[in-house]
């Protein structure tokens, strides 16, 4: 789950982390009024879940409150990589000397966190990583022991940050730290943080990442999710315990298991066609599961066919054929939709589905084959 | 022969008295497995399976009382973490977690803690393994694959049943099968199984299957490059994913460019791995 600018920042400030004093908005005259309390320039900056916000317009500098009314309307109306901005964050402007990048993360490869900074901040550190790899310096944190001074001290002088500077860069360093770890975040960054023109460390911007499978110990964060920019099929589906995912194609899918799941993606294109989604419908899915499924699949306008590829192990062949049978009967699908089942009680569903009027399939390869046969065909009809 | 599991395995279920547990202790006994305990604190006692198994308040009580040598994890998420470690500090060599989303900063710290002792993870979110004809542990159904000279190491469930049965269909049998688990953090990866493969007299072939997300199978195509000599089959799930988004799996997403199906697939070709284009392929790839 990712977090807005503004919800990161208030975790840091928690964390003795300074930030810029600011406030969000949701309309050009709440915008005016926070200028007013903050005095003298503002920055109106769009929060939307989309990196590239500043080239985007999504960020601008106001000299007076006046403007800042005028730039506010302006950012409120827009929409940035398709996502509406309806919140903007009011922050005090500040003179920027120096910008550098700081953050943590999961190291896969290491199993541990690692805490990165560069002097090359405020701008995209994955491009920096690609172009000029000598520039980030990396610090691994031992999970059990948690980050050490010696951690923290070996990043200050890898980016030669001035030594007058140390003491508040420890400060920020634990807090970035805490805020990580008692978040179950998966990503803290602040990019840039900022030597200001009178000489003071700020984190000007702030972006978290926060592990799903742990929001169940964190209610606080759970609440600051912003379901506005997700997708309203995927939560629909997450709510009753499927992973859906949206794709551009035309061949439903329904499966079980992740990674079989992919697989018939793959072989869906494999036999020329595209997929429409990614479908897990998991372990043990009921007939109420399949059939919901079904339902988030048709809501798809582009599904042209629809595959079904149940492997039955928890998963049992007759209550996915219950679930189908339930599924059709409600919604009365005009589309083709081609079934293979194996495994767990298959023969038993396969007897169930018999007068369903699908397309039946032996092997994966076939039903892909069968399933990209039949979205052609309804193409053709058309 | 076979790896991690054969007819001297003493299961502790950790976890049994729920339904999932339950459920899956009367499979592996169905097919020979020999559980000798369960543990769900507050229930030590009491039997499960009309009488067949006895249940512990603890693991450590558990392998006093029955000599079991490796456990298996059917906890919930929020209690996983801890499960693991108590069979680790109970003396389990072998622990076999199937658990679904834990937390990744639990597993990391359970990670390394496991790493300063000599036990062996396996998990989490994985299927467990099958030694076809000896032992089963985990959910794999049994009936899917027949004894043979194939090892299988994967990153997923269902998909691995696919193989499994695919491989039967042609008369091919394993010799172990071991699902490594979905999650970013890991107890055992690719190397570890390929290397105790690479090992086992009973193995002739293996095929591992891998999927996008993190760097695991392009070190497992390293090592098997310079350390092996026994064929190996791939396959690789997910050249249609989408970079960004997670594909079921914790540990299955493209991010920065990297972790791709492509990548992935280039790297085991170049390390002489052949590649099958989809799950049936492989067993048509080992007959030959």
């Amino acid at each position: 789950m990712k977090l807005h600018e503004y919800q990161s920042k208030q975790i840091f400030a928690k964390h003795d982390i300074p930030i810029p004093p600011g406030r969000v908005a949701t309309s050009p005259e709440e915008a005016r009024a926070i200028a007013g309390e903050l005095g003298g320039r503002v920055v109106i900056k769009s929060q939307v879940l989309v990196g590239g916000r500043g080239k985007a317009g999504g960020i601008r500098l106001a000299k007076n409150q006046r403007e800042a009314e005028k730039l506010a309307r302006e950012v409120l109306g827009m929409q940035i990589k398709g996502l509406p901005v309806r919140k903007i964050l009011v922050d005090k402007a500040v003179g920027i000397e120096t910008e550098i990048y700081f953050g943590i993360t999961n190291d896969r490869t290491a199993r541990k966190p690692v805490m990165i900074a560069s002097a090359a901040g405020g701008i995209d550190i994955e491009e920096v990583a690609a172009t000029t790899p000598e520039k980030i310096i990396r610090a691994h944190i031992d999970p059990l022991l948690g980050l050490q001074n010696y951690n923290i001290l070996d990043l200050a002088i890898g980016i030669e940050l001035p030594r007058e500077h140390w003491r508040v860069f420890n400060q920020i360093a634990k807090g970035l730290w805490n805020a990580f770890q008692g978040s179950d975040a998966t990503l803290a960054e602040i990019n840039p943080l900022v030597i200001t023109d009178d000489n003071q460390l700020l984190a000007v911007d702030g972006k978290m990442v926060i592990d799903d499978n742990a929001l169940f110990r964190h209610p606080n964060i759970t609440e600051m999710r912003d379901i506005t920019t997700e997708n309203e099929s995927e939560t629909e589906a997450l709510k009753h315990g499927l992973t859906y995912i949206k794709l551009e194609g035309e061949i439903g899918c329904m499966v079980n298991g992740a990674g079989l799941a992919m697989a018939t993606m793959d072989i869906i294109k494999h036999f020329g066609g595209e997929p429409a989604n990614f479908l897990d419908i998991g372990g043990g899915a009921n007939a109420e599961k399949v059939a919901m499924a079904l339902r988030i699949i048709l809501k798809d306008k582009n599904v042209k066919s629809i595959l079904f590829n149940i492997f039955g192990g928890i998963t049992r062949g007759d209550e996915v054929a219950r679930g189908i049978l339930k599924a059709l009967e409600e919604i009365k699908p005009e589309i083709p939709m081609v079934i293979r089942l194996v495994g767990t009680n298959a023969e038993e569903g396969r007897e169930l589905l018999a007068n369903a009027n699908m397309i039946t399939a032996e092997t994966l390869a076939q039903a892909a084959q069968k399933a990209v046969e039949a979205s052609t065909r309804v193409i053709e009809e058309v | 022969m076979s790896i991690f599991v054969d007819k001297d395995t003493r299961l502790v279920v950790q976890g049994i008295t729920g339904r999932e547990g339950l459920f899956h202790t009367g499979q592996m006994l169905e097919y020979g497995t020999s559980v000798v305990a369960g543990t769900r604190p507050g229930k030590g006692g009491e039997w499960v399976l009309d009488g067949k198994v006895p249940v512990f308040d603890s693991v450590k009580i558990a392998v006093e009382a029955t000599g079991a040598n490796t456990s298996i994890i059917f906890v919930p998420a929020r209690f996983a973490s801890d499960a693991i470690l108590e069979a680790a500090d109970a003396g389990l060599q072998l622990i076999i977690c199937l658990t679904e989303h834990i937390p990744v900063q639990d597993m990391m710290r359970v990670r390394n803690y496991l790493d300063q002792k000599a036990v062996r993870l396996i998990g989490p979110n994985c299927p467990g393994l099958l030694t076809p004809g000896e032992a089963k542990v985990g959910i794999i159904p049994g009936d899917i694959a027949i004894p043979g000279a194939i090892g299988v190491v994967s990153r997923s469930g269902t998909l691995t049943y696919e193989v499994l049965y695919a491989l039967k269909q042609l008369g091919l049998g394993a010799s172990t099968c071991v699902g490594i688990g979905g999650d970013p953090i890991n107890g055992t990866n690719f190397i570890d199984a390929l290397a105790l493969f690479e090992g086992d007299p009973q193995t002739d072939k293996v095929v591992m299957i891998g999927e996008i997300g993190g760097t695991d199978e392009e070190k497992a195509a390293d090592y098997i490059s310079s350390q092996m000599t026994k064929p190996v089959v791939g396959f690789i799930a997910g050249k249609t994913a989408p970079p960004g988004k997670r594909m079921g799996h914790a540990g299955a997403i493209v991010e920065g460019g990297a972790g791709t199906a492509v990548g992935k697939i280039k790297a085991l070709e170049d390390a002489g791995v052949v590649v099958a284009s989809h799950p049936e392929e492989i067993a048509e790839l080992l007959k030959n």
